[in-house]
């Protein structure tokens, strides 16, 4: 039914999606908070970079990457003397690839419901003893959660579909970042692979849908925990 | 008992706040005045919420706020409770944990409240396992009194609590306010610009006009002064007095409050015999007769002598009275309102003996506090 070929791309866009979101979204709240509730210079330029992905080709992305990640890059160089890890040409690079261009949904999506979270609760925490941290843990962050959701499945489903700074930062190796995009690129590229090629946009397609319905679900349990209804 | 001791300032848009007053150590303090003065802008400051521009707030021997000294003690640190005008209930919690948010300061501080006699007292044990969104607005503000009060605070601020309230819930709260200071003996900051509140709860009044505290004194005194009258407002104006409930006459239903002009008689009042009641005369239920009436439906007759007189409209007067039997220690004002006509044809001048006739219907239910 489905071929070992497929499964194992299929296993290794989750995969890199899946670390991409979860080691972005604690920055992500991060910086959402930031933007949010503090009033600093260069606030703007913040809110501009990481905005830049949305905006600019992804190709752009991945050479800039490349650039700053590369062995011979600011970054990638130090990374590779100091640890002996190489982020070009393999997975983990997919997944600062992919992280990188999802970000500014995740950002957008949290940052809206920060704005949108009333201070004037997290003022009366603060009146009851607790502090700035705890305010934080205990009221704006449960009060955040649909946000979170909301902007995780937006980032997860970007970061399955990444290709253009994927392939430019760390190529098209089977087995290592050939996600499920890139692999039917591939495809498309070699003549007489038409049904290859729909089988990889058909597993596109259901993997879509299964997501869509688990965040359905899961932002409705959220929803009624946060109205106090039985869930 | 901890005294809360306020001097600051701040520019707030248009208004230049200067507030300096202490609060009654056990009871209840009122900031009065109207919308828009600037009272939430001081409780703001004293709760932390807010910077004043300078000046001093101490809470017993804690130093809350010093700007010469560069002191700014963060709200958390602070040991205030804080009632809001809004409920300010936290959505994603049941009541119970709501309740228990700020326990843990609770726990090292000195004045621990009974979780289930503070629940009991505000009568919402019912409520406990529901989520704020599920309570009415009465609910919900008792609730908030409740949480505020089992965070350990030394002093309990109270920011027109039941402004967002209808007349029914506001009946259905008063009553425990009354009962947390009875009960808890943690002093309250209670904020209104309601007449009937202030009277009804408030031990000490500070006058809030402008942002400025302009008076400040016990509630019977800053009440009946001439010269607050436009800021306590023309239509409440009236005297307080301080009465003990006597008898209770079973044949006419009518309760006897004994006072240092006499006895007020008045329909029955719920207050045990014995105790101490705070009674609002509103000016305008009291006239006067140069002579000891006849053949007249009003039961409450009081001679005295006038102090002061002051219009206030183009067809009306003020007239201050004092009511205090003879030999009486104090004087006892209360405040009559006239016509002018009334006034120029019975003669009326300072230092005239003249008789005041109170109507006992006038004094009602919302005329008392405790």
């Amino acid at each position: 039914m489905i071929s070992d070929i497929e499964i194992e791309v299929l296993r290794l866009s989750l995969k890199i999606a899946g670390w991409a979101v979860l080691c972005s979204l604690p920055f992500a709240v991060g910086i959402s908070f930031l933007l949010s509730r503090r009033r600093f210079p260069g606030r703007f330029l913040l809110d501009g970079i990481v905005h830049l992905p949305l905006v600019i080709p992804p190709v752009a992305v991945g050479y800039i990457l490349l650039l700053v990640l590369g062995r011979q890059g600011v970054v990638g160089g130090w990374l590779y003397d100091v640890f002996g890890v190489t982020l070009v040409f393999s997975w983990q690079g997919a997944a600062v690839a992919a992280a990188v261009m999802a970000f500014p949904l995740m950002v957008r999506a949290i940052r809206l419901s920060l704005d949108s979270v009333d201070q004037k609760i997290e003022a009366a925490a603060q009146t009851l003893g607790a502090s700035p941290l705890r305010v934080f843990l205990t009221i704006t962050l449960p009060l955040i959660a649909p946000g979170i959701l909301t902007g995780t499945v937006l980032a997860f489903a970007r970061a399955l579909g990444e290709f253009g700074a994927t392939i430019t930062f760390v190529s098209n190796i089977a087995g290592e970042t050939r996600t499920l995009p890139i692999a039917l690129y591939t495809l498309l590229q070699a003549p007489g692979s038409e049904d290859a090629a729909l089988r990889i946009v058909g597993i596109s397609i259901a993997l879509a849908l299964l997501a869509l319905l688990a965040s359905e679900l899961l932002a409705r349990r959220v929803a009624r925990r946060l109205s106090g209804e039985p869930s | 008992m901890t005294r809360l001791s306020v001097d600051i300032q701040k520019h707030v848009g248009e208004l230049q706040i200067a507030a300096e007053f202490e609060s009654d150590v056990g009871g209840i303090t009122a900031l009065h005045g109207r919308s828009g003065t600037g009272k939430t802008s001081i409780v703001n400051m004293i709760a932390g919420l807010d910077t004043p521009d300078s000046g001093r707030i101490t809470l017993g021997d804690l130093v809350l706020f010093d700007s010469n000294k560069g002191i700014d003690l963060p709200p958390h640190l602070r040991r205030i409770g804080y009632v809001f005008q809004e409920d300010r209930l936290f959505p994603h919690l049941t009541v119970r944990r709501n309740l228990l948010y700020g326990a843990s300061r609770a726990s090292h501080s000195d004045t621990v409240l009974n979780f289930d006699a503070v629940v009991d007292m505000l009568g919402i044990a019912s409520l406990l396992d529901r989520q704020p969104h599920h309570l009415s607005g009465g609910e919900k503000q008792r609730v908030a009194i409740g949480r505020a009060l089992l965070s350990g605070p030394e002093i309990l601020l109270m920011d027109e609590p039941l402004v967002n309230l209808d007349m029914e819930r506001r009946g259905e709260i008063l009553p425990f306010i009354e009962k947390l200071r009875d009960a808890t003996g943690i002093p309250v900051l209670y904020v209104s610009h309601a007449t009937e509140e202030i009277i009804r709860l408030a031990d000490i009044v500070v006058m809030i006009s402008d942002g400025k505290s302009v008076a400040v004194g016990p509630v019977e005194d800053v009440m009946s002064r001439l010269d607050l009258r436009p800021l306590t407002g023309r239509y409440e104006a009236g005297a307080v007095l301080n009465v003990r409930v006597g008898e209770y006459s079973l044949d006419d239903g009518l309760s006897s409050l004994n006072f240092a002009g006499g006895a007020l008689l008045v329909p029955q009042v719920d207050t045990p015999i014995g105790h101490d009641l705070r009674v609002r005369v509103r000016a305008r239920d009291v006239s006067i007769a140069l002579t000891p009436p006849h053949g007249i439906s009003i039961l409450n007759v009081f001679p005295g002598k006038i102090l002061d007189m002051a219009e206030t409209g183009t067809a009306q007067m003020d007239v201050l009275i004092d009511i205090a039997l003879p030999g009486g220690i104090e004087p006892c004002p209360l405040w009559a309102r006239i016509t002018r006509r009334s006034a120029t044809e019975l003669k009326l001048e300072t230092g005239l003996v003249v008789h005041a006739l109170i109507k006992a219907v006038a004094i009602d239910r919302h005329s008392l506090g405790q």
